[in-house]
C-alpha cells in the first residue's frame, strides 16, 4: 500500500503530510533547545560577579564552524532547487557538499575544539585566598577600574602532588595587569610558559574544561552536544538521499525524492538556526 | 512554493517552471552571502566595549555587567535578524500555508512562556546583580 500524500497535497490541510509533521517536530524542537537556553539565561543571570567565564572559547574556530553550517544551509536548498529543476547531476553535487560541511562541522568539533577543552586546566580560589594570588589575578586595578573580579586561575595543569597544582598560566594570568588582558582576543594567547603553584587548600575547585568546571561549560557541553547529535542526524538523512537508493525515487517520481529533501531541509535550517543563537552567546559574549 | 506543472508532458511549461526557480536561487545566494557577511559583523561588534561607548555618549559611567549587557543585546538582535532570514526564506515562512502559521502561532506562544518563567525566577529572591 502506498503512502497517501507524499507528493499529492491533502484537500483539508492543504499540505502534504509530511511538510506538517516536520514542523509539528520542529515545534517540540524549539521547546527542547527552548528549555536548555532559558536554562542558560537564568544560570547566567544569576551568576556571581567574576564567576562567569569570557574568552575561554576558540573564536576563529568557532567562526569557521558557523560560516561552514550557513553554507550547508545554502546548498541545501540550491539541492532542493536543482531536484525542482529536474536536474539530478547538480542536485547529486549540492548534496554532496551539504553532507561534506555537516562532516567538517562535526570533525572540528569533536576532533579540535572539545579535546582542546580537555586539556585545559582551571582553578577557583577561595574568597579568603585571593589575595595570595594578587600577582595573577590582578584584582586590585581592576577594583580600581570598577570591572569584575578575577577569581579563576587557568592554564595547562603542569603537574600535581598532594598539596599543591603547578599550571603553565594562561597570558591573563601571567600579565593581570596589562590592559590588553582586559577583553578576550578574537585569536587566543598560546599558554606562557610561566608556572605558578597554587596550594589546594586555597582552592575551592579546580578541574579541567569539563562540565563539571562550571555552569558554563555544563551548559556549552550539553546545548553544542546536542546541537552536534541533531548535526549527526541530518547527515545521516542526507546520505541516505544522496545514495543510489534515492536515485530510484527520482526515477519514480522526482516530486517525491524534491519534497524528502525539502523536510530534511527544513530540519537542516532550523540545526543552522539554533547555532546561530549558540555562537554569539557561548563564544562572543 | 506550488509543485511543478507535469513536466513530463509540456516541455514549454517546464521551462518556465525552471526559469522560476533558478529566480529564487539568486534569492538564496544573495541570503547566504548576507548570513556570512552578518557573521563577521556579530564576531567584530563583540569586540566593541558598548558599555564605554554609552559610558562617553551619555556622561554615565556603566559598570562592566551594565556594559555587557549592551553587547548582548547587540548580538543577540543580529542573530535575530540572521534567524529572521533563515526561516523566512531558506524555510520559506515568507510565504506558507496557513495552517503552518498556526503551528507556530502554538510554539511561539509556549516558547514565550518558558522564558517568562525564567523571568518570573529572577524576581523571585534577591541574587547578585
Amino acid at each position: 500500500m502506498e503512502i497517501p500524500y507524499t507528493v499529492s497535497t491533502r484537500p483539508d490541510t492543504g499540505l502534504w503530510n509530511a511538510k506538517i509533521g516536520i514542523w509539528l517536530f520542529l515545534a517540540s524542537e524549539v521547546m527542547l533547545f527552548g528549555g536548555l537556553f532559558s536554562a542558560y539565561i537564568f544560570l547566567r543571570i544569576d551568576a556571581a560577579p567574576g564567576t562567569w567565564p569570557h574568552g575561554l572559547l576558540n573564536v576563529p574556530v568557532g567562526t569557521f564552524n558557523t560560516c561552514i553550517l550557513i553554507m550547508s544551509s545554502v546548498t541545501v536548498v540550491l539541492a532542493w532547487a536543482a531536484l525542482k529543476m529536474r536536474r539530478y547531476r547538480a542536485y547529486w553535487w549540492y548534496m554532496l557538499a551539504t553532507i561534506s560541511c555537516g562532516i567538517i562541522f562535526l570533525v572540528v568539533k569533536l576532533a579540535y575544539e572539545w579535546p582542546q577543552k580537555f586539556e585545559h586546566f582551571g582553578a577557583y580560589i577561595k574568597p579568603d585566598a585571593l589575595w595570595k594570588y594578587e600577582k595573577y589575578l590582578g584584582n586590585q586595578r581592576h577594583a580600581e577600574m570598577g570591572m569584575e573580579p578575577r577569581i579563576e586561575i587557568t592554564g595547562h595543569l603542569h603537574s600535581q602532588n598532594a598539596k599543591e597544582y603547578e599550571v603553565a598560566l594562561d597570558p591573563v594570568n601571567a600579565e593581570p595587569d596589562n590592559p590588553v588582558m582586559d577583553r578576550p582576543h578574537f585569536f587566543p594567547l598560546p599558554v606562557t610558559d610561566k608556572i605558578a603553584t597554587i596550594e589546594k587548600a586555597d582552592v575551592e575547585r579546580a578541574t579541567m574544561f569539563l562540565p563539571t568546571h562550571s555552569a558554563y561549560f555544563a551548559s556549552y557541553f550539553t546545548i553544542t552536544g546536542l546541537h552536534g547529535l541533531h548535526v549527526l542526524g541530518g547527515v545521516l538523512v542526507f546520505i541516505y538521499m544522496w545514495l543510489p537508493v534515492s536515485k530510484k525515487v527520482y526515477q519514480r517520481n522526482p516530486e517525491h525524492l524534491a519534497n524528502r529533501v525539502e523536510v530534511s531541509g527544513l530540519f537542516w535550517h532550523f540545526v543552522d538556526l539554533i547555532w546561530i543563537f549558540v555562537f554569539p552567546l557561548f563564544y562572543l559574549l | 512554493m506550488n509543485n511543478p506543472p507535469d513536466v513530463t508532458q509540456d516541455p514549454k511549461e517546464y521551462e518556465e517552471y525552471a526559469h522560476g526557480v533558478q529566480k529564487h536561487v539568486r534569492g538564496y545566494l544573495m541570503v547566504g552571502a548576507t548570513l556570512l557577511a552578518f557573521t563577521m559583523l556579530t564576531v567584530a561588534l563583540s569586540y566593541v566595549d558598548f558599555g564605554a561607548i554609552l559610558s562617553s555618549l551619555f556622561h554615565t559611567n556603566l559598570s562592566t555587567a551594565q556594559g555587557r549587557k549592551a553587547n548582548i543585546t547587540v548580538a543577540v538582535l543580529v542573530a535575530t535578524f540572521k534567524a529572521g532570514l533563515v526561516a523566512a526564506i531558506f524555510m520559506h515562512l515568507a510565504a506558507e500555508k496557513r495552517l503552518i502559521y498556526r503551528i507556530l502561532i502554538f510554539t511561539g506562544f509556549f516558547v514565550l512562556g518558558l522564558f517568562w518563567l525564567t523571568l518570573l525566577a529572577w524576581y523571585d529572591y534577591p541574587i547578585f546583580r
